[in-house]
């Protein structure tokens, strides 16, 4: 029971009383040694140069990129981004992706943190079952199911539809979910259930006064991870959605980047759009994901 | 593990708090023994069933329906050959199985999908560990440094596989590139060179997923004591004895579940190859991993028993090297999660 068996990543208990490294906060940053930063820069160049060198393509002509491929543009060019910014498809595309986003991001959180809290603070006798359930499914990629998948949404009528996107991509968000906030929701002391028992709370009263807040470094990770897992989903989408109206981003890239494929420039723009809103959303949050996995992964 | 080199057998003990700390030593089977019950809790016995099915009812059913019956669904059609409509009615037992485990394709596949496994571990694993530990410093800008480093993972598959494929093309920007310094004659038809195009497709991998392992490692370091590395260094130990005897040891865990999640996508990996090869280059040039096949043989030739018994093979063989993992890696940090569940 409980500890020794339990979680997958392990001892986020045990992170709660000590605190994070204490003098996180306290001591100033200073420069690092020159050596730091120089290998740093490497690295940065490295991961960057492909994206910026599909977002300055969208500044280029198609007569640039050919005789240049690798040239920085001369001119700069607007027009690509301004023709995508003013096409209905794009911002079509985007409204589905927010929408698909935020539906499955919600459902998500809401249904892996009622499930968590289940296996995390309750006793009866098919929780371990439960568990197991849920920690297979990280074995089950999407595409192992997709066909089978497919049918039972057909089934459904979901085909073509938003909804039957958002649901499946529900369920298999499940497993990372329940396995990252076990051990959160584990880590509240029982004395403060207690306590909050003998203050007259029910156990649901509990939940939603004392488990929430206290779990909300393990479920925003979730949630930013659920946010950009579904935002950049392409299998389910591929499959379920037919028809451009209803397409998702990552579906509009490759459907504009096939459209256009003599249009070099005008597909890097495109592309270059639709990945900045994950962009941005992750540079928002990402203090968050690095304080979440340090709860999760270790102690 | 945070607390010493040695505590990793520790994360047995139950800390404060831990549901059910108490009845870990008690009851191995907590069926009838009612668990350390608070009073309110034994009286409330049907109210907590009520709460339990409440709570759990609903990600149950949305999980077993759209992921468990799906999967069962595909172990059932493996058994049959068919073309996707209808019902299934074509028994032919294990002989997709057979012809799969002779498919010499598969076999090729097969190699494929070890080889990205093998080669994610080496590259990416002793990279992100040293950037990690260069990185884990009070540095001014580091969180820019971090969010830069995160970029490629966070792009979707999409953009990275499209941005790639036309820079890689045989008249993209990385020949280009190589030309302009003089190195010419390294110009290589980066993608539909069949020989080449599994080593492309491992770099830009690496490239997308490196990012995942540094953050990880990061927030693993985090959370070591600092009064570790300052009693080492009082103690008179070097950068490098420090690093090999507190930070390696200590970072163990973070890069066993790394390297275990690293396993599972490369077992599973689809979206990149088929985006880049499956739309650009006919065929996919030497890169097919298993799902690809699968895919290929199930939905693009119409045979669907074929391909779901190809999904069943590419099941069992991730949750055989889960297994064995989680027995020999894994056994210290996960507690048999998989095999043993919560209980």
């Amino acid at each position: 029971m409980s500890a020794r068996t339990a979680d997958w990543f392990p001892s986020a208990a045990k992170q709660k009383p000590r605190g994070r490294r204490s003098g996180d906060r306290d001591k100033p940053a200073k420069w690092g040694s020159p050596a730091v930063y120089f290998v740093a820069l490497v690295f940065i160049a490295v991961c960057i140069a492909p994206v910026l060198y599909i977002v300055l393509g969208g500044f280029r002509t198609n007569s640039q990129i050919t005789t240049s491929p690798a040239g920085l543009p001369h001119p700069w060019v607007f027009g690509n981004y301004a023709n995508v910014l003013k096409s209905n498809t794009f911002w079509g595309e985007f409204a589905n992706s927010v929408v698909v986003a935020l539906a499955s991001t919600a459902g998500i959180v809401i249904l892996g943190l009622m499930v968590s809290f289940v296996l995390a603070r309750y006793d009866f006798k098919l929780k371990g079952a439960m568990y197991s359930l849920f920690a297979a499914g990280l074995m089950f990629p999407l595409v192992i199911a997709i066909t089978p998948l497919y049918i039972v949404i057909k089934d459904l009528g979901l085909v073509d539809n938003l909804a039957g996107v958002i649901v499946p991509e529900i369920a298999f968000g499940l497993p990372t979910t329940v396995i990252i906030l076990v051990p959160f929701l584990r880590a509240i002391p029982k004395e403060i259930e207690e306590a909050a028992t003998i203050d007259g709370a029910s156990r649901l009263g509990f939940f939603f006064r004392m488990v929430m807040p206290l779990s909300l470094p393990g479920v925003v990770t979730v949630g930013i991870l659920a946010f950009i897992g579904s935002w950049n989903n392409y299998v389910l989408p591929l499959y379920i959605l037919n028809s451009e109206a209803n397409f998702t981003l990552p579906l509009g890239v490759q459907a504009f980047s096939s459209q256009y494929s003599q249009d070099t420039a005008k597909v890097l723009a495109f592309t270059s759009l639709a990945m900045l809103p994950a962009l941005v959303f992750f540079s928002i949050f990402q203090k968050r994901i690095v304080g979440g996995l340090t709860g999760a992964v270790k102690g | 593990m945070s607390d010493t080199v040695g505590s990793d057998t520790d994360i047995q003990i139950p800390s404060p708090g831990t549901a059910g700390a108490g009845g870990a030593r008690t009851s191995p089977p907590p069926a009838p023994a009612p668990a350390p019950a608070t009073a309110p809790r034994r009286r409330g016995r049907g109210r907590m069933r009520l709460e339990i099915a409440v709570l759990s009812g609903p990600p149950i059913i949305v999980f077993v329906a759209f992921v468990i019956f799906p999967v069962v669904l595909a172990a059932y059609y493996g058994f049959y050959k068919w073309q996707g409509y209808g019902a299934a009615t074509d028994w032919v037992g294990l002989n997709n199985y057979r012809l799969i485990l002779t498919d010499p394709a598969f076999q090729q596949v097969l190699w494929h999908s070890l080889l990205i496994l093998v080669l994610s571990l080496v590259i990416q694993g002793p990279l992100a560990i040293i950037l990690a530990i260069l990185l884990n410093q009070r540095i001014r800008g580091r969180s820019v440094i971090r969010v830069l480093i995160f970029v490629p993972y966070v792009i979707s598959e999409v953009i990275v596989g499209t941005g790639w494929s036309l820079m890689l093309q045989s008249t993209g920007a990385a020949n280009d590139l190589l030309k302009h310094i003089g190195l010419g004659a390294l110009q290589k038809d980066w993608i539909a060179d069949p020989k080449l195009a599994i080593w492309t497709l491992i770099a830009i991998i690496s490239w997308k997923y490196i990012g995942f392992a540094v953050i990880l490692m990061l927030a693993g370091l985090q959370s070591i004591p600092e009064e570790l590395f300052e009693a080492a260094q009082i103690d008179g130990a070097s950068y490098w004895q420090i690093q090999r005897r507190i930070t390696l040891p200590l970072l163990g865990p973070t890069v066993r579940i790394w390297a275990f999640l690293s396993i599972i996508g490369s077992l599973q990996l689809f979206d990149l190859v088929y985006i880049i090869w499956g739309q650009y280059v006919s065929g996919t040039a030497g890169t097919s991993t298993m799902a690809i096949y699968m895919v290929a043989q199930g939905r693009s030739a119409g045979n669907y028993g074929y391909g779901s018994a190809v999904a069943v093979v590419m099941f069992l063989i991730t949750l055989i090297v889960a297994l064995l993992y989680q027995r020999f890696v894994l056994r210290r940090d996960l507690r048999g999660a998989i095999t043993e569940g919560v209980s």
